[in-house]
């Protein structure tokens, strides 16, 4: 008896899966033939602003439907070399077997546009007494054959908050657009010390810093929450830190600073130079501000 | 059947009359090649579990090949815990660390699975009956029916901040997290496969114990574990198998950190510290990895090697659990020998 309404249930599971792709599928085939579509994947640290563009684009231009997907800048990079999206977001630059992969694919030349920019945040727990690091000091906790283990090494005594003195290293995955870009400004190039905890996601870098009070993190600056605190940043030992903002990257005073992408296979043509030439527009560029980063125009004119 | 074709002859001058004379002929043809085509269809779903895991096989290793013949390094891959695949100055590939933590996991996961899956089984078949058995085993079957992530998460928000507190550790993403996750997640199997092994103890067994006097404690430790004994085994090594291969509650459970959590110091094995195991390895980092093709010259530029690498990881991942699965499978067909 058991067995039959098992069956039964696990029959009309599946009658109803296929039920619910294959309406599913008719219905974007309908939007397909009313809209165009521009669809763009990728960086982690951009997808909430690509998403926020999508929305706002489409109440400016009803007829084009814009389909964002996270993933990782690598896989926007991917996406893009097979020809699957129109636009790639990525927080790091595309490497040259990567250009050179995506021109034999699909013989066209990637195409790449500055849309705003990001100050990689340094994070840590918000009851953390640590205020401020400079580069050298990330690039001992970070950096492989690094001599800082233990926060009392860098002079941050942690006996106020539970007393837990080893540094817990959050890092990204070893193909992520952020973990590349920290490695190349931070480490100079050189590899990172084993035993990192490495998260998967921007976000996921943030909540555990904020579980996480022995801990440190990079992540975007996008992506601050109540729980974790920005550690100021000097470029070098003894100088002045500087937060994570908008006025300090204008300024070119904070040392992380990043540039975050959009790629497209050759020039945009069409509805894609139309969205682009939007997303660079004032209209476009407020946006990048309200997702908490840095405007293109804002960044070139200090 | 029979029917029609009597009466379509007396009929012929109706109009209806021939095509059901047609319906008979056609019917029979349909039949006989339903027939047919049902029975092909059988096999072909029969054999089609044998074309999947050959065609999983190959695939898998056609895209780690090119690694294995070009830069596989075997003392450098299986016993350096170095994991640089994407580093600018000094790609390394070493997978000891990432095999610790797989192997760190599972132990755990067993030492969860194995008394739980069988003490559960133990206590279904041999200490309740009639619909609080049935009950029973239709929530242990339940909990397999969780997803992994759900158990995750549970590992995430449930776990993590317990073991902070009572271990007073900087951060609760560990070995004992996932390693008890896991094992949870493992009961069902381990607790279905080591039923059907006790109720295979024929019951002339336990006639005998009961003749004997034996009390049911002494019929289980006695009679019916000692006789069912490689049937238990093999539970516990599906259970482990299923360890083994778990990604998505690992990746969230053990902080994913290449660390080998064994050494030489008492306990030897490490339980509060974090690690990384394979599936999770693979996991995390395909996704963002271009698959690169060989350059005119034939040669693969080096970057194209990760994604290679991430499928050899996953030809030893295949390895281990075709082992146990195989261990499992003999010790099995070694039961129904004996018996």
């Amino acid at each position: 008896m058991n067995r039959r309404v098992s069956g039964f249930l696990r029959l009309s599971a599946v009658v109803g899966s296929v039920v619910l792709i294959v309406g599913c599928g008719g219905a974007k085939e309908e939007a397909k033939e009313k809209k165009l579509v521009i669809s763009n994947s990728g960086s982690d640290t951009m997808v909430n602003l690509a998403q926020m563009w999508a929305e706002e684009y489409e109440k400016v231009e009803p007829g084009v439907s814009v389909e964002v997907g996270g993933g990782g800048s690598g896989v926007g990079i991917r996406d893009l070399m097979q020809g699957l999206v129109s636009v790639a977001n990525a927080s790091r630059k595309m490497k040259d077997s990567e250009r050179e992969q995506a021109k034999r694919n699909t013989g066209k030349e990637p195409v790449e546009c500055i849309v705003g920019y990001d100050a990689m945040a340094i994070y840590a727990h918000k009851d953390n007494p640590v205020t401020e690091l400079s580069i050298e000091d990330l690039a001992a906790i970070y950096g492989e054959g690094g001599a800082v283990d233990k926060w009392s090494q860098i002079g941050v005594d942690m006996s106020s908050i539970g007393g837990q003195d080893e540094i817990v290293r959050v890092s990204r995955q070893n193909s992520s657009g952020t973990y590349f870009f920290f490695r190349e400004h931070v480490l100079n190039k050189k590899d990172y010390k084993l035993g990192s905890r490495d998260m998967s996601g921007s976000k996921d870098v943030v909540e555990l810093v904020g579980k996480t009070p022995g801990a440190i993190g990079y992540s975007g600056m996008g992506y601050k929450t109540d729980a974790v605190k920005f550690v100021k940043i000097a470029p070098k030992r003894g100088e002045t830190a500087h937060e994570p903002s908008l006025a300090n990257v204008v300024a070119g005073k904070y040392s992380l600073a990043r540039p975050l992408h959009m790629y497209t296979l050759g020039r945009p043509e069409g509805h894609v130079k139309a969205y682009m030439d939007w997303i660079l527009s004032p209209a476009g560029q407020k946006i990048v501000e309200e997702a908490g980063y840095v405007p293109v125009a804002a960044a070139d004119g200090k | 059947m029979s029917n029609t074709q009597d009466e379509s002859p007396k009929g012929s001058t109706e109009n209806a009359a021939p095509p059901g004379h047609q319906v008979g002929s056609v019917g029979r043809i349909c039949r006989a090649l339903s027939e047919r085509t049902v029975t092909a269809l059988i096999f072909l779903c029969g054999v089609s579990a044998i074309i999947f895991v050959f065609s999983i096989f190959y695939f898998v290793f056609r895209e780690g090949y090119p690694f294995i013949r070009d830069s596989l390094d075997l003392k450098g891959f299986f016993l350096s815990e170095e994991w640089y695949p994407t580093s600018e100055t000094n790609k390394r590939y070493g997978i000891l660390a990432l095999l610790a933590g797989s192997a760190s996991v599972t132990l755990v996961a067993t030492l969860v699975a194995g008394p739980f899956g069988l003490g559960c089984a133990i206590f279904i078949s041999q200490f309740c009956d009639g619909k609080f058995r049935e009950t029973l085993k239709i929530l242990v079957e339940l909990l397999a029916a969780i997803p992994s992530v759900v158990w995750g998460f549970i590992g995430l928000a449930v776990m993590n901040p317990l073991i902070i507190r009572f271990a007073e550790v900087p951060i609760g993403l560990c070995v004992l997290n996932a390693g008890v996750i896991v094992g949870l997640m493992c009961v069902p199997i381990t607790v279905s496969i080591a039923e059907d092994a006790i109720r295979a103890v024929p019951d002339t067994y336990l006639e005998a114990a009961e003749a004997m006097g034996a009390t049911r404690w002494q019929t289980i430790h006695r009679v019916i574990l000692p006789a069912a004994k490689s049937g238990l085994l093999a539970a516990v090594l599906l259970g482990v198998a299923r360890a083994v291969g778990e990604t998505m509650a690992v990746l969230m459970c053990t902080g994913h950190t290449i660390n080998i959590p064994f050494d030489g110091r008492l306990p030897f094995l490490h339980v509060f510290e974090s690690v990384r195991t394979l599936t999770a390895t693979i996991a995390a980092e395909l996704g963002e990895v271009p698959r690169l093709d060989p350059l005119p010259d034939g040669n693969y530029p080096v970057e194209a090697r990760h994604w290679q690498v991430l499928f050899v990881l996953g030809i030893v991942l295949f390895a281990i659990t075709f082992l146990i699965n195989l261990i499992a499978d003999l010790i099995v067909k070694g039961i129904r020998k004996k018996a």
